[in-house]
């Protein structure tokens, strides 16, 4: 049987986009399905009945949901290029800061952004202590992976890309090179990785999107 | 070099208890350190910085913290009692719903027992949409892992175990056989298991203690 790979996703959604990074470095050739997620398919709702949410990878009709779940699948699935790196402690350092990158991270920096503006300034001093723990991790490495892109970066790729939209879009600043030289260097080796690259949405439509979205009353002028 | 393992826990911690039922069923032997959480050890801090929390395994020195990392990682070190299954399609199905109860079941538990009485009936609503979800993933398995407990129904030790507790501590019930057949069942299943049994905290130092901890 030909083997049937479909991705469910929204274009600007750095969790399906996480999902795309994943298979493009492992080669792997799928079909992607966009989503309007306010008008959500009858293939989505089918699909991942509980969540009802992107991404959902379905691999020969059986669908997989929750991206750092799919990244793993991925992984397990197809040979090639290694997302996590073999050594079980390695393994369970790597899942330590993908978890805490989802866990932790990713609220206060949306809040610090896009949050009522009395909540602003506490969200971005919780977000600059939390950025300050994945600065330290990177240590000399060039990725958090070591010296090629693993499952750590893909994850992390909200805060090398789609937290300099936030920052362009919303006017706050977190991730400054005084603060955080290393995660910028990261920041910037990984965009210009030629994989993720091709993979990443349009800024400027970002940019646009967020703006739109969020940005409301507390939009910069 | 012979191996040592560590593992630093709360005696009343389901996280605790969940890394000690996978250590029990793999065989492997440990020593087991008690964390007074109103006064953390230094090696609790050292080995735990970031968050400061039970538990953490230390294997040859080196820490695992956050209990469904740990679970995998036992998982990949030990051989014998597999905690995952081998399919790869179903380690996917596994993952989803450890991530579920852990994501959507606990808040809404401590939503239940913990948030404020005007809160409860809608919390308790809430609580059961979530519960009806795991009631059907069950279907007709005697555990979530299948024929035998894995790492789901490790995961579920807080509605295995601690929920009843809770509901004793509050008076507060939630999870009735006529509404959740199967669920009930499985913990009957789960808390009657010889290895399980044998590593819960007893229930009668467990329900006065969460009764201290919500305040009643």
């Amino acid at each position: 049987m030909a083997e049937e790979v479909l991705l469910f996703g929204v274009w600007g959604s750095p969790f399906s986009r996480r999902v795309e990074m994943a298979l493009k470095l492992k080669g792997v050739e799928y079909k992607y399905m966009e989503e309007d997620i306010t008008n959500k398919s009858p293939a989505l709702l089918k699909y991942n009945p509980i969540h009802k949410k992107i991404p959902v990878l379905v691999h020969n009709g059986k669908p997989i949901a929750e991206s750092q779940v799919i990244l793993e699948y991925i992984d397990e699935t197809w040979q090639g290029y290694s997302l996590l790196p073999k050594d079980p402690y390695q393994r369970a350092v790597a899942r330590f800061w993908a978890k805490f990158i989802d866990d932790k991270c990713l609220q206060p920096v949306f809040k610090a952004c896009w949050g009522e503006e009395k909540d602003r300034e506490k969200a971005a001093e919780e977000a600059t202590e939390l950025l300050k723990f994945l600065e330290e991790e990177l240590k000399e490495k060039r990725f958090f992976g070591g010296e090629s892109i693993g499952m750590v970066d893909i994850v992390a790729s909200i805060i090398a890309f789609w937290l300099g939209v936030f920052e362009e879009a919303s006017g706050v600043k977190l991730l400054t090179t005084e603060k955080f030289p290393k995660l910028c260097n990261w920041a910037h080796e990984f965009v210009s990785n030629g994989v993720i690259k091709e993979n990443l949405p349009p800024r400027d439509k970002l940019i646009a999107y967020f703006r739109n979205r969020f940005g409301g009353a507390n939009a910069s002028k | 070099m012979a191996e040592e393992v560590l593992l630093l826990g709360a005696w009343a911690s389901p996280f605790t208890s969940r890394v000690e039922l996978a250590l029990k069923l793999k065989g492997v032997q440990y020593k087991y350190s008690d964390e007074d959480l109103n006064n953390k050890s230094p090696s609790l801090l050292q080995y735990n910085p970031i968050y400061k929390k039970v538990p953490v395994l230390v294997h040859n020195g080196k820490p695992i913290v956050e209990s469904q990392v740990i679970l995998e990682y036992i998982d990949e070190t030990w051989q014998g009692y597999p905690l995952l299954p081998k399919d790869l399609y179903e380690r996917a199905i596994a993952r989803f719903w450890v991530k579920f109860i852990d994501d959507k079941c606990w808040p809404a538990l401590q939503k239940v027992f913990i948030g404020e009485e005007k809160g409860r009936e809608k919390a308790v609503e809430e609580a059961y949409e979530v519960l009806k979800f795991l009631e059907k993933e069950l279907k007709e398995k005697r555990f979530f892992g299948g024929e035998s407990i894995g790492m789901v129904d490790i995961a579920a030790n807080i509605i295995g175990y601690w929920l009843g507790a809770c509901e004793e501590a509050t008076g507060v019930e939630l999870l009735t056989r006529e509404k959740f057949p199967k669920l009930s069942n499985w913990i009957d299943e789960f808390v009657s298991n010889s290895v399980i049994k044998e590593n819960l905290p007893p229930r009668d130092k467990l329900v006065p203690f969460l009764r201290h901890r919500f305040g009643l």
